[in-house]
Formats: structure tokens, sequence, C-alpha cells
């Protein structure tokens, strides 16, 4: 344990377990203004800290859940979604925050994405996308953009990645988004209106990863791949998730894509009860 | 910058003078605050932490406006910046 703060009150200190810091991030991770984000939307959206609850799997960005003062659970590898669920089921008045990697979501997870965007379960997605597995060594994932090198793809990867938000949004999500860990503001506005949102809402987030990712992409340092964002970011607000896949050098697409709403899985479940109790009668 | 009146929303919009204060405990000394920052009122020192990380320090607080940018950006939740009317 390290002596808290040198520094007077934080603005996000109150929601974070201030024993456990500093934190096992790398130098540069973009996992950490994610979670500043993340605090600062709680506090921006006027929801009760109390009602709120972070469900995070297994890897890099799975840590969340040890680092802030909510109730949060850290489950099995890619079972973030199962356990948020049943957590829902089991009390309808939570607010779910679900906070992972993409190594944990989209890979060993994805058949749980797709199935809770088709139900619209009610609960908000933060997928933190570093494009490889950090915490085991740096190996290529299905988000590994074509062309990208990692530790298993030392001559470039030549696999078709994943587009996450088409995915999400071609099984049924409500609310879909991309912001990279340099667009804070727009991240922060974007989770508050996820969190108030009803419906199965997923946030894509673009993070560095210099320990592994950038460092085999001629991108060491945090700053050389948050400079790469600056430079191939583009904001297109309602563009077409077909569109916005991402290429290792091609112009990087964020922006909120989808917004729509439909009845949730709990609201179908109520439709059920009430035709079932009138059947009775 | 000369005024030709006074401004209805002058004393919201004046600059306040703020205050950068970074824990030296949790600095990891990526440089996103030094980069960033709009004004280039900081600068990474020459001190390290007790971990072995260059620190990032402040270089001239006169030139820092309390956009709260390095403050949001911080990784490791090292930067808080404060005004100084609510410190007095």
């Amino acid at each position: 344990m390290t002596t808290p703060l040198t520094v007077g009150e934080n603005t996000v200190d109150s929601l974070l377990r201030l024993d456990r810091m500093p934190h096992i991030w790398c130098q540069g991770c973009g996992i950490g203004p994610a979670v500043g984000c993340f605090t600062r939307a709680i506090e921006s959206s006027g929801l009760d800290p109390d009602k709120i609850a972070l469900v995070s799997g297994i890897g890099c960005a799975g840590r969340a859940a040890g680092y802030v003062k909510l109730d949060s659970f850290h489950t099995t590898h890619g079972r973030a979604l199962p356990f948020a669920t049943g957590l829902k089921l089991g009390n309808p008045e939570l607010n779910l925050v679900i906070f992972s990697g993409d190594g944990d979501l989209v890979a060993i997870g994805g058949n749980h994405l797709i199935h809770s965007a088709r139900r619209n379960m009610d609960m908000t997605v933060i997928c933190i996308n570093n494009f490889n597995y950090g915490m085991t060594g740096g190996q290529a994932g299905p988000t590994t953009p074509l062309d990208a090198r990692s530790t298993t793809t030392p001559y470039g990867n030549f696999e078709y990645p994943f587009n996450v938000p088409y995915l999400v949004a071609a099984s049924g999500a409500t609310y879909v988004a991309r912001w990279t860990v340099l667009h804070v503001r727009q991240l922060e506005w974007s989770i508050a209106e996820a969190m108030t949102k009803p419906g199965f809402s997923f946030i894509e987030v673009l993070a560095p990863c210099p320990t592994l990712y950038g460092r085999m992409n001629k991108e060491p340092k945090g700053l050389d791949t948050m400079h790469s964002y600056q430079e191939r970011s583009v904001v297109r607000d309602g563009a077409d998730p077909k569109d916005v896949a991402i290429d290792s050098d091609g112009p990087i697409v964020v922006g909120k894509f989808v917004d729509i709403e439909r009845p949730t899985f709990w609201d179908q479940w109520k439709l059920l009860l009430d035709r079932a109790r009138e059947k009775k009668k | 910058m000369k005024l030709w009146r006074t401004p209805f929303d002058q004393a919201e919009k004046a600059i306040r003078p703020a205050k950068v204060l970074i824990d030296k405990e949790r600095c990891k000394g990526c440089g996103y605050c030094v980069e960033f920052c709009p004004r280039g009122a900081l600068v990474m020192s020459d001190e390290l932490s007790s971990k072995g990380y260059t620190l990032a320090a402040v270089a001239d607080e006169s030139k820092c406006l309390g956009c709260g940018l390095c403050d949001i950006l911080c990784p490791e939740f090292a930067i808080h910046v404060v005004s100084n009317d609510n410190e007095s």
C-alpha cells in the first residue's frame, strides 16, 4: 500500500480504491483514462453509485473491477456478460456496467456478446480494444488488424479481424459508439449517455498498448499511439457500422454509430407475464 | 485585449489562475499531460520517482488556464487541477 495522495481530494479519487494505487497498468496504458472517464461519467450522469455494479472479465482491462469503489465482480474469462445477466435478472434495479477487454468480450466471450445484444439486456458494455491479448504476452487476437505484427504474427497478421461495432449492431444493440482514449470528453459523455439509456449499449474504446502491441508496430511509446490516433481518427456520428472497420494504418472512424429504441429483455418478460396471467382468469 | 464594453459574462468567463498538483507516488512519466497541455505549462523533469520513472512537473504555473485536460488524460489518476478560488 502506498500513502494515498500527496495531492488534495481528486474528483475521481472518491470512486477509486486508493489503497491499491498506483495500479499495475503499464506506463502509457490507455485503460487508466477510460476508468477515469467512467468514474466522471457516474458523477455527470447523476446516477447513484450504490445502484451501479461493475462486472469485468479477465485481462488487463478486467483489473478495473479491483480498482473502483463500487459493487464490482471479477468473473471468469469471457463470462462477464452471463454473470451480469444473472445479476440483472436477480436485481433489476441495478445499473450494470461491463468493463472488459477485446480478448475477453470479443474472443472467448464472443458468443455471450452477440446473445446479450440479441436479447437486448439492459446493460452498458465498455470494451477496451488494444488489438491484442495484452496480459498473456501480446498474442494476435480476433481484433488484430490485417498486416499488424504481434508476438504470434511476427510477419504480419494474415487473418481478417472483427469489425466490432458492426458485429454488435447487427446482433441488435441499441447504442453503439467508438472512441479512442484521446477523445476523453466525448468518451465521458458517451458513457454517461449509454448508462442512462435502457437496452444494450456498447462502447468500443481504442487504447494504446505500448508494451506489447505498440512495440511490435513501430509505436514503442504510448505517446506515439496517441499521435497516430490524433492524425488518423475521423469523427463521423451516425456512420454505417459496416464502413468503420479498422486497418493497421488507415483512418479510424469514431463517433456514435447506432442509437435506437427497442424493447429490452425485461420489457418482453413483463409482457409475457401479463399475457400468462390474463389467460388464468 | 481591449474591449469597447464590459461583456455580460466577464465574471464567469474570466481566466482564473489554477494550480496543478502532481502525485509523485503515482506518476509513471508517460508524458501525455506534457504533450497534450494546450498551453505548454507542464514539462518532463529530470527527477526520478521512487520506482525509477521520470516525473512530469509544472514548468510555468502562470500559463495554466485550469482546463483540466491533464487531469482527465492522466492514466495514473496522478494529476489534480484546483482553481485558486476554491483553495482560499
